[in-house]
């Protein structure tokens, strides 16, 4: 909107942006034949993003949600599609070390999230054809201030003395700041077309550091103390596990303190060889991990002296 | 029927195994019956020439699948299965070698093949593809072969485990009745093969019928006169010397059924053969070294250009014929000095004089002719440094024969690969080298330093001792010196840099680097110098110089103190030091230890010359606290050529901080090329100017002659006609001096471009609070990322010094104020800052980091849980 794009939002409920909004499900055929109607392009985005709940409801949201989309937009001849995805699509568990964008696997990709996430981005890119370029992009642990997801969920672990590094927190993982992940979407949006289409980009700021370092910078840039405990990694899996039976023996639905999942990815190298990315994007990240944790610290500064002062 | 058929046909998901190649072929047997043979063949119209990949037993043709991946364009390639193996048709009967090499005959004739054909033949396939090739020599290029054998070496019985497999129990139990022998060949195999390729090569013997031929095949090797296939054998043996091609040798030197003893045997029948040893591969060399496939595909295509362009004339044998005239012997001060009575050496407390030397050598090397060492054999040396050690290594050059240096800086198991390696025909050593000698299972006669008890010369089947081989000298003539162009040296690099390289100097060489040192140094007659440094204990002679050898173990660096050091030097009145920077490290820490008389011995010393390893400016400016009148040199140079380049303190100092180590100007009659990152290869332009980073190429008369049985490794070396690709990276300043950044093969190839260690190294170390540090790359190539692992000041003990040299790194992520310092100093974008409490060094200077073995153990570690 900043350069002057004529944008229509769909989504559940409204964020009272200033632009047009188009209320309603993602697969539901009718609403959102009118939000696309008339577009040039569509930036998918909407998904059911968590470590838990049922399956049905990831299926709804996801596929059944991507595939209505793609279906309208080609009805109303909209010309670019970019899906946004996830890099674990591909991810199965081994480190990733410099990899580039592996085919999506709707199989081998661990949870419900994952799986359905990876079965949309192949269901949209099988969409793609002349006259309609689809392209997927997979950002990679965007955070930034404001975040609520992880880097809230970090700081507030911290805070309580709950954090600990899993292992030595030596794996290497990369992270995308949140305007830079935003940066790249608009850029996915610019490149899809007859140069750029029919394949996956992982988005990262690529530059990755020591698990153990990013949770200390986190912490450092909300000013609480850096984790000192380490947990043996076996433990941290096997906790992991003993909670994802406990939530889905219990149907619980709120977010569990850590799953398999999570203890999985905290302990395993992910990061990303993005020459393909920036050379197809024209797209470079501009604000990275240092004016990024600066703007971290910044916003936590002003948030606790708001709070102080309410 | 049809269930049979299904069991016979190649399985479509091999690893590595293209089902387009693979293909039934009907031919006639070398009876006319038709048989039914599997041939993989990647079907090329052979416009340049067609590969016969010949197996062996108990592999098929699957062994070859790499080459056929990487053949050179315009060759076919053709590999069979052998008849009974593989997929091919089984038999009722066995079939001798004569009637195997007919079946080839009339499967090519089949096939269409009619040459130029260059055969390729594995361990039995080795005998057929020379049957094949001494039947089809109006068709034949050329013969590549691979651990394999013709004939056994005299008094050998032939390979050990075959030999058992021959006993006919051990045969049908192990060799058909169960895959024992099938499984066991690709057991061999170091690293392990990985599962589906070994599960490959057994696919076509899953059942004793299946494997009846494996039986048959062990049985039809002749092991001894009177078999039925040892004549034929026999004759295809002596046929072999015939064959005028070219030939080329690929050998995986761990193997327990062709050892060593085979490759020489081979080598003596083909003396035109390029050789390389795959050093760790084992029998299946074709798979413990699958780049074997890429040398092949290289020499193929070689063999095309040798016929397109006429040779060129050999600028080497210019260079040769005009030196020969004033070629000055490396034994010429020794004649000069034969009446001298004044000191040529001291050792362990005993000092020889140049007269007695002389003598030493003349009777010495008489007596090596009398006891059978001939011009251009090998001598192993496993002698201290010491007046014996020098002796010898003159009496072995005076005698035309070729000096084996392998020092105990390479390790028990490098000086056991190095000596085996080289072939050596005969080995002096004293009684501990001798039973090690004994244990490493070296070849060659035995010949002890000093006369031992009757009982231990057996056990230790020593053939002469020293000085009844002096003392036949009255009755011998003096054998012919050799030229200038002879053999004389065979050395090894540090393998600090992978496992160490047999270096072949000619007397020329050797004598042109002498000449340069003694130059660069301004060495005078009365220059005696201490040889703290193990390769100038012997140089004494050839520099006309007399020598001392300080009384430590010269071989173990780090126990040289500062005593020691004067001590050696008052004992000649020593001018001139040679000595590492390990030894100057302790040198440094004992000197505190120095009685007046030491120190002023000390201060006689007018010249340091430091050689091995970089050193330190800041262990320069200590070393020269402990010799104050000294003049500190170091030479940049390599086992491949030293010196290069000289550098003095004053000049280091002068150059102060830059990209890398300021090594100094190249020597005079050394020239420097820099091969740029960005054009890598024989095709990219030699740059002489300066500014521009990568690899370095020198020039110069005293450069090594050639890598010993590393045919790929002397081609990737001399890639640039002339020219030495030392695999060290660096550049040229404005002021045409050498600044080196690290290897080669430690250059971080980031998506930005690559990055080289070492002036990294140097701004992290510069941090206080760090000792020393290693920049490595994690990551697929083109898209690494910079890693710094770090040796804080307050990590546990000496991190350079006598600790554990192997093993985990134990690496931990640098806190947060570490981290950030390394960020601001280092220069290139740093992925992660891990610390660790030493460094793993090199054994022989103990002062190379591996930054190879740094790079494995943390990507192992950054790759998190699962990373390998």
């Amino acid at each position: 909107m900043a350069r002057g794009d004529d944008v229509t939002v769909m989504q559940r409920r409204s964020a009272g942006l200033d632009c047009r909004e188009v209320l309603g499900d993602v697969a539901d055929p009718g609403a959102v034949d009118r939000a696309v109607r008339g577009q040039d392009a569509v930036l998918h985005l909407a998904a059911k993003v968590d470590v838990v709940g049922p399956r049905n409801e990831f299926e709804h949201a996801n596929i059944r949600g991507t595939a209505t989309l793609v279906s309208a937009a080609r009805a109303a001849s909209v010309e670019r599609f970019v899906q946004v995805s996830s890099p674990s699509v591909a991810h199965t568990g081994r480190p990733l070390c410099g990899a580039g964008a592996e085919p999506a696997d709707p199989v081998g990709a661990r949870g419900h999230y994952s799986r359905t996430k990876a079965a949309a981005e192949l269901l949209a890119l099988a969409a793609d054809a002349p006259g309609f370029a689809v392209l997927a992009v997979r950002p990679h642990l965007v955070w930034g201030p404001g975040d609520t997801q992880l880097v809230a969920r970090l700081v507030s672990r911290a805070r309580s003395g709950r954090l600990p590094v899993i292992g030595r927190g030596t794996a290497l993982i990369d992270t995308t700041y949140v305007d830079d992940a935003a940066a790249a979407l608009v850029a996915a949006v610019d490149a899809c077309g007859p140069a750029a289409h029919g394949e996956a980009l992982v988005v990262s700021g690529g530059d990755p550091r020591p698990v153990a370092e990013i949770l200390g910078r986190v912490c450092r840039a909300a000013g609480v103390a850096p984790p000192r405990r380490h947990v043996p990694v076996p433990l941290a899996l096997a906790a992991g596990r003993a909670v994802d039976l406990a939530w889905a023996a219990t149907r619980r639905t709120d977010t569990p303190p850590l799953t398999h999942f999570l203890a999985e990815q905290l302990t395993t190298a992910h990061w990303f060889d993005q020459r393909r990315t920036r050379e197809l994007l024209g797209w470079t990240p501009e604000v990275g991990l240092d004016a990024g944790f600066d703007a971290l610290a910044a916003w936590y500064s002003r948030t606790e002296t708001s709070e102080a002062s309410s | 029927m049809s269930a049979v058929v299904a069991d016979h046909r190649v399985p479509d998901d091999l690893p590595g195994l293209d089902p387009a190649w693979s293909r039934t072929v009907v031919a006639p047997d070398a009876e006319g019956r038709e048989r039914r043979w599997h041939v993989l063949d990647n079907g090329v119209e052979p416009t340049h020439g067609t590969l016969l990949c010949v197996h062996g037993n108990p592999t098929w043709s699957y062994l070859w699948r790499g080459l056929i991946a990487a053949a050179p364009a315009g060759w076919r390639v053709v590999a069979p299965d052998h008849l009974g193996m593989g997929f091919s048709e089984r038999l009722d009967t066995q079939r001798t070698v004569e009637q195997r090499v007919a079946d080839l005959g009339r499967l090519t004739e089949a096939m269409g093949v009619t040459g130029p054909v260059v055969t390729v033949g594995h361990d039995w396939g080795g005998i057929l593809s020379l049957g094949w090739a001494l039947a089809h020599r109006d068709q034949l290029r050329g013969v590549v072969l691979g651990n394999t054998a013709v004939a056994q070496p005299p008094g050998d019985l032939g390979p050990p485990l075959i030999r058992l497999a021959h006993l006919p129990g051990v045969r049908s139990v192990g060799c058909v009745a169960t895959p024992v022998f099938v499984r066991a060949t690709s057991a061999l195999s170091r690293p392990a093969l990985d599962r589906g390729v070994r599960d490959a090569l057994a696919s076509p013997y899953r059942t004793p019928g299946r494997r009846r031929s494996v039986g048959a095949f062990v049985a039809d090797i002749p092991f001894s006169a009177g078999h039925p296939s040892y004549d034929v054998v026999s004759d295809l043996a002596d046929g072999v010397r015939s064959l005028d091609v070219p030939a080329l040798m690929f050998w995986g030197p761990r193997d327990p059924v062709f050892g060593e003893r085979y490759l020489a045997d081979l080598r003596e029948r083909l003396p035109q053969a390029q050789v390389h040893r795959f050093e760790g591969a084992s029998h299946l060399v074709t798979e413990d070294a699958p780049h074997y496939a890429e040398l092949v595909a290289t020499w193929v295509r070689e063999l095309d250009e040798s016929q397109a362009v006429p040779a060129t004339p050999d600028t080497d044998t210019e260079v040769a014929a005009a030196t020969a005239s004033e070629h000055v012997p490396l034994w010429a001060a020794l004649d000069r000095r034969a009446d001298d009575p004044g000191p040529a050496m001291s050792a362990h407390g005993t000092t020889v004089s140049w007269a007695a030397l002389s003598r030493r050598v003349t009777e010495l090397a008489a007596g090596l002719a009398a006891a059978g060492v001939r011009p251009g054999d090998r001598v192993g040396l496993l002698v201290e440094p010491s007046a014996d050690l020098t002796s010898v290594v003159y009496a072995v050059w005076r005698a035309g024969a070729v000096v084996v240096v392998a020092d105990k800086g390479l390790g028990f198991a490098g000086m056991r690969r190095a000596l085996r390696g080289a072939s050596i025909d005969h080995l002096v050593a004293g009684r501990a080298g001798l039973a090690a000698a004994r244990v490493m299972g070296l070849p060659g006669s035995r010949i002890a330093v000093r006369p031992l008890p009757p009982a231990t010369r057996r056990l230790l089947g020593v053939d002469h001792d020293l000085d009844e081989l002096a003392g036949r000298a009255r009755t011998t003539p003096m054998p012919a010196a050799p030229g200038p162009d002879a053999e004389c040296a065979v050395v090894f690099t540090s393998g600090a840099t992978g496992p160490a390289k047999g270096v072949v100097y000619r007397h020329r060489q050797v004598r042109a680097q002498v000449d340069l040192v003694r130059a660069t140094y301004d060495l005078q007659p009365d220059d005696t110098f201490v040889a703290a440094f193990a390769p100038f204990s012997i140089l004494g002679p050839a520099l006309g110089l007399g020598s001392v050898v300080p009384d430590i173990d010269v071989t173990a660096p780090d126990t040289l103190t500062a005593p020691l050091l004067a001590d050696a030097a008052s004992a000649v009145d020593a001018r001139v030091v040679f000595a590492s920077p390990a030894a100057l490290r302790r040198v440094v820490a004992t000197s505190a230890d120095l009685s007046t008389d030491q120190r002023e011995a000390l201060s006689r010393v007018r010249l340091l010359m430091s050689a091995g390893a970089p050193v330190p400016a800041a262990l320069l400016a200590d070393v020269g606290e402990v010799l104050p009148g000294a003049s500190l040199h170091t030479p940049y140079g390599m086992t491949e050529v030293l010196p290069v380049t000289d550098v003095s303190y004053g000049q280091i100092r002068r150059a102060g901080a830059g990209e890398g180590v300021c090594v100094g100007r190249p020597l005079p009659g050394v020239e420097i090329a820099v091969e740029p990152f960005e054009h890598r290869g024989s095709d990219a332009a030699l740059v002489l100017a300066p500014g521009v980073t990568g690899e370095i190429c020198v020039r110069a008369a005293h450069v090594k002659d050639h890598y010993d049985s590393l045919w790929d490794t002397e081609r990737t070396a001399s890639r640039h006609p002339g020219w030495h690709a030392t695999g060290d990276v660096g550049h040229v300043d404005d002021e045409g001096r050498l600044w080196i950044e690290g290897r080669s093969a430690h250059v971080v190839s980031t998506a930005a471009g690559p990055v080289t260690p070492v002036a990294v190294e140097q701004r992290v170390e510069s941090l206080d609070g760090v000792r020393a540090a290693a920049v490595v790359g994690v990551g697929p190539r083109d898209a690494q990322v910079v890693v710094a692992v770090v040796v804080r000041d307050d990590g546990a003990a000496d991190g350079r010094g006598r600790r554990r040299r192997r093993g985990p790194l134990d690496l931990r992520v640098a806190d947060h104020e570490l981290a950030e310092d390394v960020r601001r100093v280092a220069g290139v974008p740093v992925a992660a800052v891990l610390c660790s409490d030493r460094l793993p060094l090199d054994i022989r200077h103990a002062s190379k980091v591996d930054r190879l073995e740094v790079a494995r153990q943390a990507a192992r570690s950054l790759a998190g849980r699962g990373g390998r």
